[in-house]
């Protein structure tokens, strides 16, 4: 692993003929808490040029994985691995989760080689989301607006085990109308860690208040990230704060989604 | 006599250290290292082909551990010095007590080491009646405070300037009260004024060592201000305490290592001495000690050979994981509770004095993995942490509302239909409930996460189930 980015595994290009059937694993956060990003990967895929389905599905483990409880992530990884058996490709709107998939399902089933063979080939064809449309499809542009400065958090599992780091921002540079500010510490944790962000309530409170200053210190009016647990932690506490800055997932303004609230904002006909 | 922990109350220790104004203030200097290592990184092209190397000499010397051991007493002893294996921090002190008596010793002087923390030697010194000196200026400042190191390569960073000051005050007694000590080189002029004096008197000189070569049977120290080589040259006796992975091949290995060594730790190209000692003066040498010592430390390390965490042994011990940690850098080292802070502490801690007591740290992180991202000899730093987690789930260690909550949510996530139903229903009540705010500020069933900060409500029926209901059933 390297600080930037790791250079994206090769793929076959897609054939001209026949869409790729696209599975998307649409994570637990953006299913419950936010289906617009779920909605956003989907247009932004149908854009470009892929079949997208939805297989039934529930976590990918990664929580009873880093919690220490492997049995059970083995078995949620099982039953990831099966649903998806028959999607060319496997993307997440997520680092963190895409991550599990990618890089822990194969490390889970070291032991079993017939799991093990599964795992990898199951690795093999799963993306994070900003990845899957630059390095596999090779998008180059999005056709979306929006009027605004943004800067983008890094997600640590995206940045780090996926290497998604020049992805988001070459595809948020072609939005027209968008300026994109780096702050000065983008690969800087925010404090999240699933889990953590509870077990260690006061540590994370720490952690993410250094975060929040960073993005403030950015002078943006928006900071996107490609995680929601991420976002929702720095959205969490930027309201917290009083702070005008919003908190959206990198996904929605590609697809021209933000008419959407941003995270933990109210609708607009939410006050009756 | 190892070390007494206080990593059982680690949540506590974070409490007090996130508080403590002083110390924040002074953990700032702790996030300088990473711009100056990542500088240190890119003016050498093949730092990252050098990290490799550097991963692979430890790989194989750990692999032919006990060989090389056995080679390198023989090389010590050529050069007529003497090889002490120590299985526990009492054996240790032991040795190193009975060395310093039978010389008859008063006075010791001592170069930074974390070993030597490890086992209590300044305790078990001063509980014998001899003076011991750190001569390591950070050291030495955390000796005049009666703490202990909160970084592995910057023991005092969690000291102003001005706490400096005071305790020099305190201490020198002998010195002017009405002295100028506004300026650091005044400070510094002081410590050396001090330290000259102990450097003449001592009989003993301690030090750890970062490689112990088997090639020539040299150890070496890196240091910054040169007093590891007084503390070696002058006494009668030098000791050298070390643990038993500091063991390397060559010299030529030593320089790969060394190479990624400084850059990693504080981006220097290379730490000012890089000081090589080879069993005691011989005949016609103009200086260096009559007797010289090794004394090899186990204290649990052979058992972690050949298991999940045997990669742990590659450390090096330059900081960068503690340097790059979100963690480390809201609560800085003596938050950790031992001897060893940060991200490589979490991982070791438990493997030297057990999960039961150091369970916490390894549950205390991110899993940012910034660590990994930078250990100069690839440690799969996370990936350990994580083992140690599974170790305790195994021994029912982890805390009850933690395992509960995972097995209500379990019950759940392995039947995706009922998932569904039960996800869809939840999300629309609270989607409901938070409807007028978009989010909620106190949540009963979320109050570690809203006690800090907001909680984004739901925006309603879940992204399954309105996919289902715009293109039917999928499966």
């Amino acid at each position: 692993m390297t600080d930037a980015a790791a250079s994206p595994g090769q793929v076959p290009a897609p054939s001209p003929s026949k869409p790729p059937r696209v599975g998307l694993f649409v994570t637990c956060l953006v299913d419950i808490i936010r289906p617009t990003v779920g909605f956003a990967a989907v247009k932004l895929l149908e854009g470009a040029g892929c079949k997208v389905v939805v297989p039934s599905q529930t976590c990918c483990g990664q929580p009873a994985y880093n919690a220490g409880d492997r049995e059970t992530a083995k078995t949620l990884a099982a039953q990831a691995i099966d649903a998806f058996t028959d999607c060319d490709y496997v993307v997440a709107p997520s680092g963190s989760c895409g991550g599990m998939l990618a890089t822990h399902y194969p490390d889970l089933f070291k032991s079993e080689p017939e799991m093990a063979a599964k795992a990898e080939a199951f690795a093999a064809k799963t993306h994070e989301l900003m990845s899957f449309l630059v390095d596999v499809l090779g998008v180059e542009k999005v056709a979306a607006q929006y009027n605004g400065v943004v800067t983008y958090h890094d997600s640590c599992a995206g940045l780090r085990e996926l290497g998604v780091k020049a992805q988001p921002r070459k595809l948020l540079n072609s939005v027209e109308g968008l300026k994109l500010v780096e702050s000065e510490e983008s690969e800087t944790c925010c404090g999240f860690g699933g889990l953590f962000a509870v077990k260690y309530g006061e540590l994370s409170d720490a952690i993410v208040q250094r975060k929040c200053a960073d993005i403030g210190s950015a002078n943006a009016d928006t900071v996107l990230a490609g995680d929601l647990g991420c976002l929702m932690n720095m959205a969490g506490k930027l309201q917290r704060e009083g702070s005008l800055v919003k908190a959206r997932h990198v996904a929605e303004i590609l697809a021209g989604m933000s008419d959407a609230p941003a995270i933990g904002e109210p609708r607009k006909d939410g006050a009756r | 006599m190892t070390a007494i922990a206080t990593t059982a109350e680690f949540k506590e220790n974070a409490h007090e250290a996130l508080h403590d104004a002083r110390l924040q203030r002074a953990l700032v200097h702790a996030r300088n290292f990473t711009g100056r290592r990542a500088a240190a990184a890119a003016r050498l092209p093949e730092f990252e082909a050098l990290r490799d190397s550097a991963r692979a000499i430890k790989d194989h010397t750990l692999a032919h551990l006990d060989l090389y051991l056995e080679a390198y007493e023989r090389k010590v002893v050529e050069a007529g010095g003497h090889v002490h294996y120590a299985q526990d921090a009492t054996e240790a002190l032991k040795i190193i007590l009975d060395l310093c008596r039978a010389r008859g010793a008063k006075s010791v002087t001592k170069g930074k080491s974390m070993i030597s923390e490890e086992i209590g030697l300044n305790e078990a010194l001063e509980a014998a009646g001899i003076e011991a000196v750190e001569t390591d200026l950070g050291e030495y400042i955390i000796q005049l405070r009666g703490e202990s190191p909160s970084h592995i390569i910057a023991p005092a960073i969690h000291v102003t300037k001005e706490d400096v000051v005071e305790d020099f005050r305190r201490v020198h007694r002998q010195l002017p009260p009405d002295r100028d000590l506004s300026q650091p080189e005044q400070i510094l002029a002081e410590a050396r004024g001090i330290l000259r004096q102990k450097f003449r008197a001592a009989d003993v000189g301690i030090t750890g060592a970062n490689f112990l070569v088997v090639e020539t049977g040299t150890s070496i120290i890196v240091t910054n201000e040169g007093n590891g080589d007084l503390t070696q040259i002058l006494p009668k006796t030098h000791i050298v305490v070390a643990s038993l992975e500091k063991i390397v091949p060559t010299l030529e290995d030593t320089a790969q290592i060394l190479r990624v060594l400084a850059r990693s730790a504080t981006g220097q190209d290379a730490s000012v001495y890089t000081t090589l000692s080879t069993g005691p003066a011989r005949p016609g040498d103009p200086d260096g000690p009559d007797a010289y010592h090794v004394v090899i430390l186990d204290n649990g390390r052979s058992n972690m050979l050949g298991g999940e965490f045997q990669d742990m042994l590659r450390c090096i011990r330059c900081g960068a994981c503690m340097n790059h940690c979100p963690v480390y850098h809201a609560v800085g080292g003596h938050a950790y509770g031992w001897v060893y802070p940060g991200p490589m502490g979490a991982v070791l801690t438990p493997s030297l004095i057990g999960v039961a007591e150091a369970g916490q740290l390894p549950n205390a992180s991110t899993f940012c993995g910034r660590c990994e991202a930078v250990c100069p000899v690839r440690i799969p730093l996370p990936n350990m942490m994580r083992h140690w987690r599974e170790r305790e789930f195994e021994r029912r260690l982890s805390p009850a509302p933690l395992r509960y909550g995972l097995g209500f949510w379990r019950f759940f996530a392995k039947r995706p239909a009922l998932y569904r139903l039960a996800t869809d229903l939840f999300s629309r009540a609270m989607g409901l409930a938070g409807r007028s705010k978009g989010r909620f500020s106190r949540a009963p069933f979320a109050s570690g996460w809203t006690k800090y900060r907001d909680l984004a409500a739901p925006e309603g029926a879940t992204f399954q189930s309105q996919w289902r209901a715009r293109s039917g059933a999928v499966k």
